[in-house]
């Protein structure tokens, strides 16, 4: 198991310096048009000097090569810089951000694997039933909800209508404000996982050794828990791991319209103020913690197949 | 008279589609107890699906339209659910052709071969774990202590082979089903396979059905031989008859399109013999005798009237209206 | 393949037949989705009631959805319903634009790197990678903080960040095709690398490029709204459908059926391009089922 988290480890680091690169190019090289770019709505007129503050703070008369090498070796000890707008590290403002949006993205995760994984899993069962129907009639239309709307609409009827759940903010970090932007962002994984699953289980259940599994007399019950179970999952996972990429994305939206106090908000709070450094921390964090959630995956896939771990 | 262990008769098999056609008709044939009988044809012609009629493993579209399939004079073929799961693996065991993608990848080869046990004799996981240690030692895999931990994907196909022989033989089963045993496996391998299928069958007295499309490799290891094409039995026949006289001339041109060893000596060189034309598909049987478009010997008859069995010596039969 | 199981041919015979039902039902259902979305978007001017942004008049302020304006007005007044028909122009240019944007860029370096192999195969696909390591309306959203809101920003912003699975696809299929007797027969004929890309290659990848351009343009229309709906993309007081949620949210407890009806529009025509592709994939492309 220790050299194989190692190889995905070292897998990651390239990756991980190539984001860097890319972060460093986007916004770096090229802040001129960012900051003209954001004048250019005429909502805000930015006043000379703090552009002509802004060119300093980023050593923008240094040479190209030079500024690259300070970015990284800042990275590399952790140092994301100071935050153009509140002259904090950037490492401070993001931090607090960072408990509030794990507690989300899992939620919602928790939320889309616990309804979208039994759906497909009874549906493939029962393939063509009225129940597989309309679970697949669900999860297309759950593919194409857009998680924002979805989350205006239950704000309006379970928030401001109902009263049941509060309608937005953080409140305490209880469960009660955590409800409903972690629905609105599960739902369109939930669905995607519902599919796939289905996919997945009726593809194992018409594989040979399903056949064999038959021909020794065992129970269709009896098939499905010892044959098709962890073939089905091998897929499942795959779903997931690649999941989390879009449900971050999601999540932008889905902490901004819910005034959620995570990295999300923050990233988009900054690209309005023009905080470039906070920025380009908010998307670094995501890109890393995307990659780490792939490589856990990956390491569930060595656990689970015998495949990978002996081949 | 005593009992057959398998009876089939009149057997039909159903494939629905947009109308729905019989896939497999008229099928007859007995095996007697721990009798080796072969059934023999082309690609598509049903031999496979009555395997899994006798297994009760028709799914649809596939399903069983009619006839009797009567195990020990006992009919089963309406058999429940759950008196079908007692009969497979515990009284009839299959073999299937594809070794590679007919064990789960996932589980240690000594766990499929353990679940047997557990299923059928109600043993426990680490008394079937012995067991299966002792099956693996019986289909000679060599040191089946450490073989029983392995995951399929790092045995042979051979070996593979094996493991699934050791499944199927696991609860002494009175019918082992052979479906193309060794058609994806190496030419060397193939006999050994045979081989150890037939010892171990001749010492439990377990029964046989080969299913082949190989009429040289059928002939060899079964008494009794039945040739189906396009979804009817058209010629049945000792082994041995079956070479020196054929009577159908489907048969006859499966014998010829055999390689001989030495004949080339005797009559020198020459091209083996094939059967001109395609097996029909299941929606365009042609009337009458459904090998006429592909027969040398079709005239007038052959293209309107479907031909009747007629019996030949040793139980023997064969459906055609010219039959030598 | 098992050679020689009748079953599994006539099973695969009937499973056709029962898909042939079951895509045609998603693709009549989707392409009637996307053909209504369509229309209105090409007919805007005829079937609006009044123009979009100009027709502001506070006399008709927040009027619940009733004869005269069958979604309702807003705050200035405008009418919901001529807006949400406008929008359909930009969700709709933004969908199919940078989708062909995204197909061109993935289907060049896929069928390329495919063919070609070597360093320029190692290249494109540390590329995609790359591509696929970073959550795509993220990236989206950093280009669209450099490159400003506005519909150009958008094309580009979706058009570049969306074409991992078209290469990647693209890239499979030419391994899976360059074996095959007829390209390399081509190869032997004298043909050009570009010709045998152009004529031999591509025509037998088309169907499940299709279906993945189908499903990716609905992608592109959600991830459209989400960037308007933060102020990113389309600004107010242009009648993007995020940028009407966008303006809607801080009133929707008091004017809901604002929010209501660009979020049913954005859905159903979504929900008829995933539709169209399901049923697209079950003609054009049996071998996968349901993956995405």
């Amino acid at each position: 198991m220790l050299p194989i988290l190692a190889r995905r480890i070292a897998n990651i680091i390239p990756t991980l310096a190539a984001v860097v690169a890319l972060v460093f190019v986007l916004f770096s090289v090229l802040p001129g048009s960012f900051v003209s770019a954001m004048n250019e709505d005429g909502r805000t007129t930015i006043d000379p000097a703090v552009m002509e503050r802004m060119r300093k703070e980023m050593g923008l008369d240094d040479p190209v090569t030079t500024r690259f090498a300070k970015y990284v070796t800042h990275i590399v000890v952790g140092d994301l810089g100071t935050s153009f707008r509140t002259r904090e590290p950037v490492t401070k403002l993001i931090s607090p951000r960072v408990w509030p949006s794990l507690k989300l993205v899992f939620a919602a995760m928790c939320f889309a694997i616990a309804i979208g994984v039994p759906l497909g899993f009874i549906a493939a069962l029962r393939p063509g039933s009225v129940f597989d129907t309309a679970s697949m009639v669900c999860a297309i239309s759950g593919l194409s909800l857009s998680q924002f709307w979805l989350g205006l609409m239950m704000m309006y009827l379970f928030a401001l209508q109902l009263k049941w759940l509060p309608s937005f903010g953080y409140g305490d970090g209880g469960i009660y404000h955590l409800i409903l932007p972690a629905i609105a962002l599960g739902v369109g994984p939930m669905a995607l996982l519902a599919r796939t699953t289905r996919a997945a289980v009726l593809d194992v259940l018409n594989a040979d050794f399903v056949r064999t599994a038959r021909s020794k007399g065992m129970t269709e019950t009896r098939v499905v828990e010892w044959h098709v179970l962890r073939n089905a999952l091998v897929l499942v996972i795959t779903t997931i791991g690649l999941q989390f990429g879009s449900l971050m994305g999601a999540a932008v939206v889905v902490e901004k319209l819910f005034a959620w106090p995570g990295v999300g908000s923050l990233l988009v709070d900054s690209v309005f103020q023009r905080d470039i450094p906070t920025v380009q921390g908010c998307i670094l964090l995501i890109v890393t913690f995307f990659l780490l959630i792939n490589m856990l995956i990956d390491l569930a896939y060595v656990a689970i197949d015998p495949r990978i771990r002996y081949g | 008279m005593t009992v057959p262990l398998l009876k089939v008769d009149e057997l039909r098999i159903a494939l629905a589609g947009d109308v729905i056609h019989n896939a497999v008709e008229e099928v007859s044939f007995e095996i007697g107890r721990g009798e080796a009988f072969g059934l023999v044809g082309e690609s598509g012609c049903g031999k496979s699906i009555t395997a899994l009629a006798i297994m009760g493993l028709l799914r649809r579209p596939l399903s069983l339209a009619g006839g009797r399939i009567a195990l020990d004079g006992q009919e089963i073929q309406d058999a429940s659910p759950s008196e079908w799961r007692r009969l497979r693996g515990s009284r009839i065991a299959m073999i299937f052709q594809e070794p590679m993608t007919a064990l789960n990848p996932l589980s240690p080869v000594g766990k499929q071969i353990a679940e047997m046990f557990v299923l059928h004799q109600g043993a426990s996981w680490s008394e079937a774990m012995d067991r299966a240690e002792e099956a693996l030692r019986q289909v000679r895999v060599p040191s089946p202590e450490r073989r029983i931990r392995d995951y399929p994907h790092q045995l042979s196909g051979g070996m593979r082979q094996r493991v699934m022989i050791a499944i199927a033989l696991a609860c002494g089963p009175d019918l082992l089903i052979a479906d193309e045993p060794t058609t994806a496996l190496d030419v060397t391998v193939q006999s050994e396979i045979i081989d150890l299928m037939a010892e171990l069958c001749a010492a439990k007295g377990t029964a046989i059905l080969m299913i082949s499309h190989d009429l040289g490799l059928v002939a060899n290891m079964c008494r009794r031989v039945a040739v189906m094409y396009a979804g009817r039995i058209v010629e049945s026949q000792p082994a041995g008859a079956i070479f020196a006289t054929p009577r159908h001339p489907y048969t006859q041109g499966l014998v010829d399109s055999l390689p001989r060893l030495g004949e080339r000596a005797k009559r020198g060189r020459q091209r083996l013999r094939e059967i001109s034309g395609v097996v029909p598909s299941i929606a365009s049987y042609p009337a009458g005798c459904r090998f006429n478009p592909r027969c040398f010997a079709a005239t007038d008859i052959c293209r309107n009237t479907p031909p009747a069995q007629t019996p030949l010596p040793a139980d023997g039969l064969v459906r055609c209206h010219h039959h030598g | 393949m098992s050679q020689s199981t009748p079953a599994s041919v006539t099973a695969d015979i009937a499973a056709k037949r029962r898909f042939r039902l079951k895509g045609g039902l998603s693709l009549w259902v989707g392409g009637a989705l996307v053909g209504i979305a369509l229309a209105v978007a090409i007919t805007a001017p005829l079937i609006a009631i009044t123009d979009p942004v100009m027709s502001a008049n506070l006399m008709n302020a927040e009027i619940p959805p009733c004869w005269e304006f069958p979604f309702g007005t807003d705050a200035q007044g405008r009418d919901i319903y001529s807006r949400i028909v406008y929008g359909s122009r930009i969700s709709l240019t933004v969908g199919v634009v940078s989708q062909i944007v995204n197909s061109l860029i993935g289907v060049s370096l896929g069928l390329s790197a495919g063919y070609w192999g070597g360093l320029w195969d190692d290249f494109v696909s540390g590329l995609t990678n790359l591509m696929l390591a970073i959550p795509s309306l993220i990236f989206a959203l950093a280009i669209m903080a450099i490159l400003g809101p506005g519909l150009v920003s958008l094309v580009i912003a979706l058009g570049l960040t969306n074409w991992s699975y078209s290469c990647r696809l693209a890239r499979a299929q030419v391994l899976s095709l360059k074996s095959q007797g007829y390209v390399q027969a081509a190869r032997i004929l004298g043909y050009g690398d570009l010709r045998i890309m152009f004529t031999q290659l591509l025509p037998n990848m088309l169907g499940p490029l299709i279906v993945i351009a189908t499903l990716g343009m609905g992608g592109a229309i959600l991830s459209e709204a989400a960037l308007s709906f933060l102020g990113l993309g389309i600004r107010p007081p242009f009648p993007s459908w995020g940028s009407m949620l966008s303006e809607a949210r801080d009133q929707i407890n008091t004017v809901p059926w604002l929010s209501v009806f660009p979020g049913l529009a954005i859905f159903f025509t979504v929900l008829g391009l995933n539709l169209l592709g399901d049923g697209l994939r079950d003609i054009l492309d049996p071998q996968t089922t349901t993956r995405r």
